[in-house]
């Protein structure tokens, strides 16, 4: 096996094998588990180095850690009997016949309680994201590293605060009950949607590790879907919203890797399939009287993912703006929304209020601004570009500008 | 910045003579306005709409159909706000919709 599949092959089984083995362990062994697992990577690419691929990887990965935890197990509970005398080795034998089912079904339910643990309100969200690469994901720390444009260390300290915070807050791994879940699935998929985001809008330059992140907050979407509870309109408004963006993940890029605006981008490059799967998402998220900021980006994402640039279009996504701002301001939806303003009302209605807005540190507002005096006022472009320039917080993104300021010359 | 509380009055809501266009148009005009205060992060909370019917109670047990008969303009609905003064929340107000409708904006800070 190639070196980049067995690299993917762990990092898959990775979050399986964490999550079954916490979920026989408690939640707050689970450092005792990536241990486990990380042991177990180490032995297989050994092994396998020299006496070739087993017939069944997986399966080989399971018995090894299976041993190794039952290992740690018996010789941490000798430890305890003497510490606890009051456990009984009737006990011990019950415990040990329950723990380490790799079956298809414990894995799935393992890992959907490990999602929700993961995400509970105590932990902070860019904690809860870090252990969401990390524990659910399988990423290697200096992924995870890359990914935030950090370093290991300061990773590895986030890391371990947040697990630490599951400790004291004894987060347990099960499914939150029947009342409590809506209430919890909310964290759930805003977690979701910042790993996605974080993907789709990362600051790496490494492409692969950007569709990794997509593909990934995907992936844990996907399986929300699957599970009767967590299969709410909303959830499928952010499976569809992710479809719709994934689609376009290749046009996004140029040849020389700098961002481009929507209008640039080869149509040609879009996604196809996964703009159809964004809209059997989209249908299944249209249940309900609910209308959370999911959908309303999903059907904005839909409206991009639409080649015609009629006036009509973008009233629809001007108005979707407006809704979403009612429930969730920022400064990107503001500046996105003054846009859809610009293509629905036109360029003097849009000025005035891309003026009132002011997000003076912001460089896509001085993008924004730029555009909308283009073929009209040369000075002003010019001042905006420069103003965006020295704003800009990446070398991409600097460059992109760069090239604008370059045509004009 | 303070809250402040933007009402909205129109002399007439009577609109069964109004197109569908025409009705659109008018529901376009308040949610871009809205969607524009809601764009400067402004926005605190997008009040309930008043429905056309109401009771007003005075003294002596007197009640009557509705607070039409005195004033010339009726509460439509309101808005919250914030803002760093009077000034900038008036400010806010221009380019209501109500205004169009031959209606006002009255502003008005909040407590606290």
């Amino acid at each position: 096996m190639e070196k980049e599949s067995l690299k993917h092959l762990f990092q898959q089984e990775f979050s399986k094998m964490v999550a079954v083995i916490s979920k026989s362990f408690g939640l707050q062994h689970i450092e005792i588990a990536e241990d486990i697992v990380s042991e177990t990577f180490l032995q297989a690419t050994e092994t396998w180095e020299t006496k070739g691929l087993p017939q069944h990887p997986t399966a080989w990965l399971y018995a090894v850690a299976r041993q190794k935890t039952l290992y740690y197990f018996r010789r941490n509970k000798i430890l305890e009997t003497k510490i606890i005398p009051e456990l009984t080795i009737m006990q011990e034998k019950d415990q040990e016949a329950q723990i380490l089912n790799f079956s298809d079904e414990n894995i799935k339910d393992s890992q959907l309680q490990m999602l929700f643990a993961i995400c509970t309100p105590a932990i902070a969200s860019e904690a809860q994201i870090g252990l969401a690469l990390r524990i659910l994901c399988g990423f290697g720390i200096d992924e995870i590293a890359e990914a935030f444009l950090s370093n290991k260390e300061t990773i590895n300290k986030r890391l371990f605060r947040a697990k630490e915070k599951l400790r004291t807050e004894k987060v347990q791994l099960e499914l939150p009950s029947e009342n409590e879940i809506a209430n919890r699935l909310d964290n759930v998929l805003h977690v979701i949607y910042l790993l996605f985001s974080e993907g789709y809008y990362s600051k790496t330059q490494n492409q692969i590790l950007r569709k990794d992140l997509c593909i990934e907050a995907m992936r844990l979407a996907l399986m929300l879907t699957e599970y009767g509870r967590t299969n709410l309109p909303k959830t499928n408004a952010l499976m569809a919203l992710m479809c719709f963006h994934a689609s376009r993940f290749s046009a996004r890029q140029t040849v020389e890797n700098t961002v481009i605006l929507y209008e640039h981008q080869n149509t040609e490059l879009w996604d196809k399939a996964l703009i159809n799967q964004g809209l059997y998402f989209l249908n299944l998220s249209a249940q309900g009287n609910e209308i959370s900021s999911y959908h309303l980006e999903a059907k904005i994402a839909y409206g991009h993912c639409q080649k015609e640039d009629t006036p009509a279009k973008w009233e629809e996504i001007l108005q979707l703006y407006n809704q979403l701002l009612l429930i969730n301001y920022s400064p990107v939806v503001a500046l996105n929304r003054t846009f859809a303003l610009y293509k629905a009302n036109g360029r003097e209605v849009a000025v005035i209020e891309a003026e009132k807005l002011k997000l003076e540190n912001n460089h896509f507002y001085f993008i924004l601004l730029a555009e909308l005096y283009k073929n009209v006022d040369y000075e002003k472009v010019k001042r905006y570009l420069h103003k965006a320039h020295s704003l800009a917080k990446t070398q991409t993104e600097k460059q992109g500008i760069q090239e604008e300021l370059d045509k004009l010359g | 910045m303070k809250d402040f509380m933007l009402l909205f009055r129109q002399p007439n809501y009577d609109y069964t003579n109004t197109s569908r266009e025409e009705m659109q148009a008018i529901g376009k005009k308040w949610q871009d306005w809205v969607g524009g205060i809601a764009a400067q992060g402004k926005l605190v909370s997008h009040g309930p709409r008043l429905a056309l019917e109401g009771k007003v109670l005075k003294a002596g047990g007197v009640i009557t159909d509705g607070p039409f008969v005195e004033i010339r303009e009726m509460l439509g609905s309101f808005i919250l706000v914030k803002a760093d003064s009077l000034e900038d929340a008036t400010t806010l107000a221009h380019g209501c919709p109500a205004i169009d409708a031959d209606g006002s904006v009255e502003i008005r800070p909040l407590f606290g």
